[in-house]
């Protein structure tokens, strides 16, 4: 007997190992008859898991923390039993940033630190002139990109909420907004910060991973009462999407991963610009400048299927960091619960072990993150920790 | 706001025809403040502008999320925002979400006052879908009507038939394949094309 059931997801580059999962039919072979569901927002995605609508879902992953303790929505417990990936964002500028940031560095322009410092003097000269502040545009309030924009801009000095503007932008319309002079620069997943490259309108500035080397960035959600309920199907689809992200490492299936994903029903946009995400083969400039990041995205290298509580305590410190939330030692507890390294075990037959020790975050900037100091952690933080 | 003035609701939606219907159905139930945003370009700064009391949007329209910023505490947003829904009410979500509409209720503005706003939002929506699925059989219908318009002459001229046997023809046939007679005609036109 096959179970049905309907995922959600958004048409990304990320959601590749779930896609491929139902193309190459290892879901079929799960017994699971999965119907992928192409949304348009995040908020989309969220409500309809949420209630009920989708049995599972590609969401970022602050989501379902931000789901499970009720922030800026209804409380919903969602977990998170498989990474779809690590990594996979950009920060992208418009050409007049670009060259009023390369006219001021002083050290390495894919030294984020370095970056970070210089935009701090573009952002002050800019105020003492009296121009417009800066805007930036990102996905979702609950999302990495805000979180990476955050990371990046307050280690050089600037203070997101106070020197410049950050707005929320669905990503098709990223690219038309820095055309357009609405915004100067955004943090966005591929394929978006290529196309802006291509359509001459952009430069990428840093790789995600240049800021941090190993960030959550989407996950397979499902709610927890599903996640009790539903032991078997989940474990298969848990399989199914391993068995897909382990595919997409492969070089030689990566041509056709671009052509499923480059479908119209799927994400409808250039094969070959796929293609060159999936190396990690990024134009940055419109000149065609190529720069090459091994660690552009990661689907199942360096166990990046595996969900660790690290990632979510993190992506938990963000939210107090940047006040969405007040620290609470319980809410860090229930933040780590949501990231359920016990679901992914099970799934392949390894059951009542410890978990795996965490692998560091690596940022570029600040201490060293641990859970268990974030008092210490915080206090090392300069901005961003005044209090409001 | 005094509590029986009527409050300013935003329509936040692409659909000019589906937001003239949702307009014309708050209006007739007394709710006089109305406006429609269809350009989704600066949407913040508009809704801003407008400072509106409730934001209505379809949830097909990508900009849905944009409305999320406005939970945030930030000094970019005036009023804070909130969902429609209190914790209890996961029918009205169920409901809203099935419409394909969402609402939410901008700071100052009971809640009690929101939610027969959003019952009106749904069943308008609702409405709107029914029109939009006739509107699509209609269509068919008519794009059916010329298939077979087109099946009869070519059986007229082939077979030598009148228009009344080359209709019989069609007809016996789709009953007898257990085939819409649409279908047959389609079919028709088809093998006619193939053996030019």
């Amino acid at each position: 007997m096959t179970t049905p059931l309907q995922i959600g997801f958004i048409p990304l580059i990320d959601a590749a190992a779930l896609i491929v999962a139902v193309e190459k039919g290892f879901t079929h072979t799960e017994g699971l008859d999965v119907q992928l569901v192409r949304e348009v927002s995040w908020s989309n995605v969220r409500d309809k898991l949420n209630i009920g609508l989708f049995d599972a879902a590609h969401i970022l992953a602050p989501v379902p923390i931000a789901s499970s303790l009720g922030l800026g929505h209804i409380k919903v417990p969602i977990v998170v039993p498989l990474m779809l990936n690590l990594n996979g964002n950009a920060i992208t500028v418009s050409a007049a940033l670009h060259a009023a940031i390369m006219a001021e560095i002083d050290g390495d322009p894919l030294d984020p630190m370095a970056t970070a410092r210089t935009l701090s003097r573009v952002v002050a000269t800019r105020r003492r002139s009296g121009g417009e502040p800066l805007t930036f545009g990102m996905t979702f309030p609950f999302s990495t990109h805000n979180y990476q924009l955050r990371f990046w801009m307050a280690a050089g000095g600037v203070d997101p909420d106070e020197d410049v503007r950050l707005v929320v932008l669905p990503p098709p319309f990223m690219v038309d907004s820095i055309a357009g002079g609405q915004i100067d620069g955004f943090c966005v997943g591929a394929p978006w910060n290529s196309i802006a490259v291509d359509r001459g309108v952009g430069r990428i500035l840093h790789f995600g991973s240049d800021i941090m080397q190993r960030a959550a960035e989407k996950v397979l959600a499902v709610r927890q009462p599903w996640a009790d309920k539903n032991p078997q199907p989940l474990a298969g689809l848990v399989r199914a999407v391993f068995q897909a992200a382990e595919f997409a490492e492969v070089p030689d299936n990566r041509n056709e991963i671009a052509r499923i994903l480059a479908k119209p029903e799927y994400i409808g946009v250039d094969a070959g610009v796929i293609l060159r995400t999936l190396e990690g083969r990024l134009k940055i400039a419109p000149d065609g400048t190529i720069r090459e990041g091994s660690r552009y995205m990661l689907f199942a290298r360096e166990d990046a299927s595996a969900p660790d509580s690290l990632q979510a305590a993190w992506l938990y410190a963000q939210m107090v960091r940047w006040r969405q939330t007040a620290m609470s030692v319980e809410a860090l507890k229930a933040a780590q619960e949501v990231f359920r390294p016990d679901l992914y075990e099970a799934a392949f037959g390894r059951t009542g072990q410890p978990q795996a020790a965490s692998r560091p975050i690596g940022a570029f900037a600040g201490p060293a993150f641990e859970p268990e100091k974030l008092d210490a952690y915080f206090a090392a933080i300069q901005v961003g920790q005044k209090k409001p | 706001m005094a509590a029986e003035s009527s409050p300013k609701i935003a329509i936040v939606d692409e659909s000019p025809i589906r937001a003239a219907i949702l307009e014309e159905g708050l209006r007739d139930a007394g709710f006089t403040d109305v406006v429609r945003i269809d350009e989704m370009q600066s949407l913040l700064s508009r809704i801003y502008a407008l400072d509106p009391d409730v934001i209505v949007i379809d949830l097909e329209n990508p900009s849905r999320d944009i409305l999320e910023q406005m939970f945030q505490v930030s000094r970019a947003v005036r009023r804070p925002v909130a969902m429609f829904v209190d914790q209890s009410d996961a029918a009205s979500i169920q409901a809203s979400v099935d419409a394909g509409v969402s609402a939410y209720i901008v700071d100052g503005l009971k809640k009690e006052r929101l939610k027969p706003i959003l019952d009106l939002c749904i069943s308008r929506f609702n409405a709107f879908a029914k029109l939009q699925d006739e509107l699509d059989r209609t269509k068919s219908a008519l794009e059916d009507r010329k298939v077979i318009e087109r099946a009869k002459g070519i059986l007229m001229k082939l077979k030598g038939l009148s228009e009344d046997e080359a209709y019989v023809l069609l007809r016996s046939t789709a009953m007898r394949e257990k085939k819409k007679i649409g279908e047959i005609a389609q079919s028709i036109l088809t093998a006619s094309e193939l053996l030019k």
